[in-house]
This record gives C-alpha cells, sequence and structure tokens, in this order.
C-alpha cells in the first residue's frame, strides 16, 4: 500500500492554509493564523471555537513542527496548550507539548517556571492508599505521596491534538510525586486518566529539539524536582559510622599500648619510717624530643590502706625552667555493713601541657605513712601522649558533615512540600495556611 | 492460509482470502460487505467508506505475540463523539483469533473470554465499578456509547450494525484491560493486555510520508 499522505485544510474561519503533522490523528486543530478551534476529524472542518482573548497570546518555547530525538525515537511537536490552576487567588500556568510518532503514539512536555516534565499516558489505574495518614497512589510498586488537587483549566492553544480540545476544557489534576517522578490523575465528568512524568533537565529537552533560544532557568523548588542531595545524608551517616568505629578503634589501640614514648623511669622502695627515703633526690638526665608538646607523668604505687605523697620537680638542663607539681597516690578499701569499698588507685597520672624539648631531669621527693608495709614506687615520663579531647575534636569533625548534609536535605523537602496541599503551618508563611482548606 | 479466492458478486473483483474461514469480507473495490457461504459469497450490505485511521497497522500486516505468530486479516471500525478506533483482527498461528485494539496509538491486544459470573447489564454500570475476572480485580474506566462504521477485510463473525451501543473498558491494578461489548446479549468480554507496537515485531507496517 502507499504511504499515507500529509493532509492539509484550510481554516474554515480564516482561510489560512494548515498543515497537518499528525495525519488522520488529529482531531481537532487550532488555526495558527486567528487561534480558533477546528474539528480536523472530518471533511468538513467545522469552525468549534472561535478565539476569545482572555490571555495574550502564548508562545511555545519549542517551535511547533520541531523534530527531537527524545528516548531514542523521533518525535515531532505538534501541539501546545497552556494551562491554568488558581490558588488563593493566584493563577498559576504551566505549558505542555504535544509530541507525536506515528509508529509510537504520543507523548508530553511540560514546563512550569523552567521545570520541565516527560509524560506519558499510564495505562492502567494506580492503586490508591494512605501512608502515616499522607493520601497516596501506588503504580508498578513505586508509592507516590499526593501533592495538590486543583482545577486546570486550558487557557490557549495551538496546533493538533488527538482529542476534542476546547480552550476552557477544565479538568480536576491530583499529582502525586515520588522524585523524580510525578503521578498524575487527570478526571472530568467521564473518565480518569492517569500520566506519568520523569523530571528533565530543561537543557536537554532544548538539545533534543535544536531549539536555538535559551529555556528560562528553574526557579524555586518543584513538585517531583529530584533533591540534589537525596541518598546523602544516609551515606554520609553510614561513612560517618565506619569512620566513628575506626577512630573507636584507634583510641582504643592508643590507649591499650598507653600511648606515647616513654622518656624516662625511676622506681624504689619507699620504708615507712626510715627518714632518708623521705630525702629529695634527682633522676638521671633525660630528653624529651620533637616539637613542645605534653608529658604524662605516671605514678604508681604499691599502697593498700596507705599513702604515698610524690612531689616533683621538672627542671631543664639547659634553659633552667622549672615545672612543680604534687600528686598522691592513695587506695584504701574494705566491706562495710556486708558492701566493699575502695577508694583512691594504686596508679596516678598527671598531664603537663606545652613543655619544650631538651634535657631535663626531675628532683622527687617522697612522702608516706611513718608505719606500715614498705611501697614499691614507680614513675615513668611519657612524652606525647595524645589526649582524649583530640579524639572527641575528630568525632566532632566526624558528624558535622552527615549533620550538614542531612539539615540541607531536609530544607529541600520543606521547599517542596510549602507548595503543596500538605505545607506545613508555619509561622512566617501565613498565606499558606488556607491553602489546604480551599481548593475547588 | 492464503490462496483462496472467489470473486464479489457485485462488481466481480477478485477477493484473495488471507484467512481461509474467514465468515465476512468486504471487497476492496466496491466495498460490499460479503458474507460467505463455502465459496458463495452473498452482498448483505455495504461499507462506508473506511475513514483512514492513522494507523501503522494495515490488512496483512504480521506480528508476534506470546510466542505467536499473527496476520492481520480485518478490521472493525468505531466512532464515537470524540473520536473512532479499530479493532484489528488478527489470525494467530494456532488458528485462533485476537483483537488489537488501537486508539489514537493506544494499543491493547485482547482475545474473547468467558466471564467468571455474569457480567454488570449495561444500565447498571458506570466508572469505578468493579468486577472479578481470572483472580483480578477490574475497575471499570469509562463507558463509550460508539456506533460501527466500516469494516475492512476478513471477520470471523457476520457483523450487524446495531447503531450505539456501550463499551465499558475496564482496568486490573496488574494493569490488564478488558471489553465489555454490549453489543449482544449477554454481553461479551474481550481480556488483553496493552501493548507497544515495539514489542509486536511487526512487519508490513504502513508507511507515513516524512516519516
Amino acid at each position: 500500500m502507499t504511504s499515507v499522505q500529509a493532509r492539509g485544510l484550510n481554516c474554515p474561519n480564516c482561510g489560512a492554509a494548515i498543515q497537518l503533522r499528525s495525519f488522520q490523528f488529529a482531531a481537532s486543530v487550532v488555526c495558527d493564523s486567528c487561534l480558533a478551534t477546528l474539528d480536523a476529524s472530518d471533511a468538513n472542518v467545522a469552525v468549534l471555537q472561535t478565539f476569545e482573548k482572555t490571555m495574550a497570546r502564548a508562545r511555545p518555547l519549542i517551535p511547533l513542527g520541531s523534530r527531537g530525538t527524545w528516548k531514542g525515537d523521533p518525535w515531532d511537536v505538534i501541539g501546545f496548550q497552556v494551562r491554568q490552576i488558581t490558588v488563593d487567588g493566584i493563577n498559576y500556568r504551566w505549558q505542555e507539548y504535544l509530541l507525536f510518532n506515528p509508529f509510537r503514539g504520543f507523548r508530553y512536555l511540560s514546563e512550569y517556571d523552567g521545570h520541565w516534565n516527560d509524560i506519558i499516558a499510564v495505562r492502567g489505574i494506580p492503586e490508591g492508599g494512605s501512608v502515616s495518614g499522607h493520601p497516596t497512589a501506588t503504580w508498578r510498586d513505586t508509592t507516590f505521596k499526593l501533592f495538590q488537587t486543583s482545577s486546570a483549566t486550558t487557557v490557549f492553544a495551538l496546533g493538533e491534538f488527538p482529542w476534542m480540545l476546547n480552550v476552557g476544557d477544565v479538568v480536576t489534576v491530583k499529582d502525586h510525586v515520588a522524585p523524580p517522578f510525578l503521578l498524575s490523575a487527570e478526571e472530568t465528568d467521564e473518565e480518569v486518566t492517569w500520566s506519568l512524568g520523569e523530571y528533565v533537565s530543561g537543557e536537554r529537552i532544548r538539545a533534543a529539539f535544536k531549539v536555538t533560544e535559551p529555556f528560562p532557568s528553574a526557579r524555586g523548588t518543584f513538585a517531583n524536582q529530584p533533591n540534589p542531595l537525596a541518598g546523602t545524608p544516609a551515606r554520609y551517616w553510614q561513612a560517618f559510622v565506619m569512620l566513628a568505629v575506626a577512630l573507636l578503634v584507634l583510641v582504643g589501640l592508643r590507649l591499650g599500648t598507653a600511648g606515647g614514648r616513654l622518656a624516662s623511669a625511676v622506681d624504689g622502695v619507699f620504708h615507712p619510717g626510715v627518714a632518708t627515703d623521705k630525702a629529695p633526690f634527682v633522676t638521671d638526665p633525660f630528653t624529651l624530643a620533637g616539637p613542645t608538646s605534653n608529658v604524662v607523668i605516671t605514678s604508681s604505687a604499691t599502697v593498700d590502706g596507705s599513702w604515698l605523697f610524690v612531689g616533683m620537680t621538672l627542671v631543664n638542663d639547659s634553659t633552667g625552667q622549672v615545672i612543680d607539681v604534687g600528686r598522691e597516690v592513695s587506695y584504701y578499701h574494705g566491706v562495710d555493713e556486708g558492701e566493699s569499698w575502695s577508694e583512691g588507685s594504686r596508679s596516678d597520672d598527671v598531664r603537663l601541657g606545652a613543655v619544650p624539648a631538651g634535657r631535663w631531669f626531675m628532683r622527687i621527693e617522697l612522702d608516706g605513712p611513718d608505719a606500715g608495709r614498705d611501697i614499691d614506687w614507680r614513675i615513668e615520663v611519657r612524652r606525647d601522649q595524645p589526649g582524649l579531647i583530640w579524639w572527641f575534636a575528630a568525632f566532632v569533625l566526624l558528624i558535622v558533615p552527615p549533620v550538614i548534609v542531612s539539615l540541607r536535605s531536609a530544607a529541600f523537602e520543606t521547599t517542596r512540600w510549602a507548595e503543596s496541599d500538605f505545607a506545613p503551618a508555619s509561622s512566617d508563611d501565613s498565606d499558606d495556611s488556607s491553602s489546604s482548606d480551599s481548593d475547588d | 492460509m492464503t490462496g483462496v479466492q472467489t470473486s464479489c458478486p457485485n462488481c466481480g473483483a477478485t477477493i484473495e482470502f488471507r484467512w481461509a474461514q474467514a465468515v465476512q469480507t468486504t471487497c476492496e473495490y466496491c466495498r460490499s460487505v460479503l458474507v460467505r457461504h463455502d465459496l458463495d459469497l452473498t452482498k448483505v450490505g455495504t461499507s462506508t467508506v473506511v475513514p483512514l485511521t492513522p494507523s501503522p497497522i494495515q490488512l496483512g500486516t504480521e506480528g508476534r505475540w506470546h510466542d505467536r505468530d499473527f496476520v492481520v486479516v480485518g478490521r472493525l471500525v468505531y466512532r464515537w463523539e470524540r473520536g473512532g478506533w479499530s479493532e484489528w483482527h488478527c489470525r494467530f498461528s494456532d488458528d485462533t483469533s485476537g483483537w488489537l485494539s488501537d486508539a489514537q496509538a493506544d494499543y491493547v491486544m485482547s482475545r474473547p473470554a468467558t466471564p467468571d459470573r455474569p457480567l454488570p447489564s449495561s444500565d447498571d454500570v458506570s466508572p469505578g465499578d468493579t468486577f472479578p475476572h481470572g483472580g483480578e480485580r477490574f475497575v471499570l474506566a469509562s463507558i463509550t456509547m460508539a456506533s460501527y462504521v466500516g469494516t475492512e477485510g476478513e471477520l470471523p463473525f457476520a457483523y450487524a450494525p446495531s447503531g450505539l451501543v456501550p463499551f465499558a473498558d475496564a482496568r486490573s491494578t496488574a494493569g490488564n484491560f478488558a471489553t465489555i461489548d454490549y453489543s449482544e446479549t449477554p454481553p461479551l468480554l474481550f481480556v488483553g493486555e496493552p501493548v507497544e507496537l515495539r514489542q509486536l515485531e511487526l512487519r508490513n507496517l504502513r508507511t507515513f510520508e516524512g516519516w
């Protein structure tokens, strides 16, 4: 059989020639010259509607007749309409482009404030439901949350449509979102039709249809615009948990090996009642290396129901700098009324901050009880002991990125839902408070 | 499947059957609707010129659906208030019939089905009603008053025009389609699934100027 020929007609209203791009698919066509709506379905082309100037002539961003390659197939732009909803007395308008391919049928592109959707008909009925009281619609295992119910009116049209389009046609639109997808039900008295939109960048569409003029840039947050941080908080928290565990392991290892480098150690026995054991003495000189950092002195003593006071003076051999510190090691324990108790410890740590490098020695003076058992003691000097404060700081640094992305992601969702029927009643947005109770 | 030839009792043109068991055909030249008794054809009426619906499908288009080859041998054309659609009669390699419904590039392949239980009567249906079939719940999406406006090719029955008839379209949540055709009593049920042309591996499609 021969090829289906392109079809032309003359507008019965103004006489202009009209070339039909969708062959016999066209049911109605809007004359580009006089904007009358015509019945393209029979040979006698009746005027369905003449143009009533309710708004200025709208100019499609993608010229009618453009052919582009979209999702792997060629598509012609054959129809254009502007639709309007009114919320709280304010008119919001968006554009819809009808695409045609004789072997693939129809699809739509929509544009609002620089936000684009690629839309196909859903051939089935999504299942209604609700999640935590929020109405939903489920289609092919994806659950969409109801975003907005509105009454959409066609206020301007150009080109061909496979249905009898009339300017002034009103449908009830229920938009459900699961970014980047948008599931919409359009209801008339006769039927409900569902469509599935996917958020796409205007630049992709502009390139596909070779439009030379720039598209308006996207403003605000659109209902099904993907959250740029979608999934990011979860990934950040996962990374945080892994790093925090690693940090804890490191802390454990560091503390387990007591950390730091041993610079000096001295030990001896304190004999209670022996006066010479209370006489001061000096240690051998030792070297504290590296940059100025901390020194930890650990005093341990085999005290048991007794105490040992350790007076220490660190002396820098070359500069004469002196650091004094006195510590008491004491340990008591017993049983009182059947309950065992203990107090103190056989070991004591003292941290000295910012000790310069150099040759040092220590002057030590012990004091203890005048009676009782002998006390073995040991004093260790360690350099560069990692402080827990730094571990804690590291932990805080680790937690900052996930907290920030979580807050930013939540802020994006707040701006998305602020435009919906389900906007939280916020104090700074008093004009939103009535949006949920009047959407007729 | 092909090769059976006879001639039109009205104009004498050669009529070649694509499907040997066809009950009705329409003469391509004089548009006489012919009902067949063995090889004798009786003119029962004249089909209006079938409006050239914009389909890439045509008589003789071949394809494959659920691992069975089919060939398009006939067509019924319906018109309703806001448009029209075609039901393409497909003969499958297992000698059964299916109908490829073609409405503005929306395609559904369906087959006659025996209802699980009596279907609702035509004055008792409205959109949103449900009925079960084959373990699925079908929801009525729309009821369309349509009339038969033409025929082409070979059909498995002698189709009698009957004025405006309700057609109830239903969909299941699993995505299957059903149509209740009220042209007969009790009504007929067709059950099928939406298809895209690329799934059907079609050959011998119509071509379109500029495409």
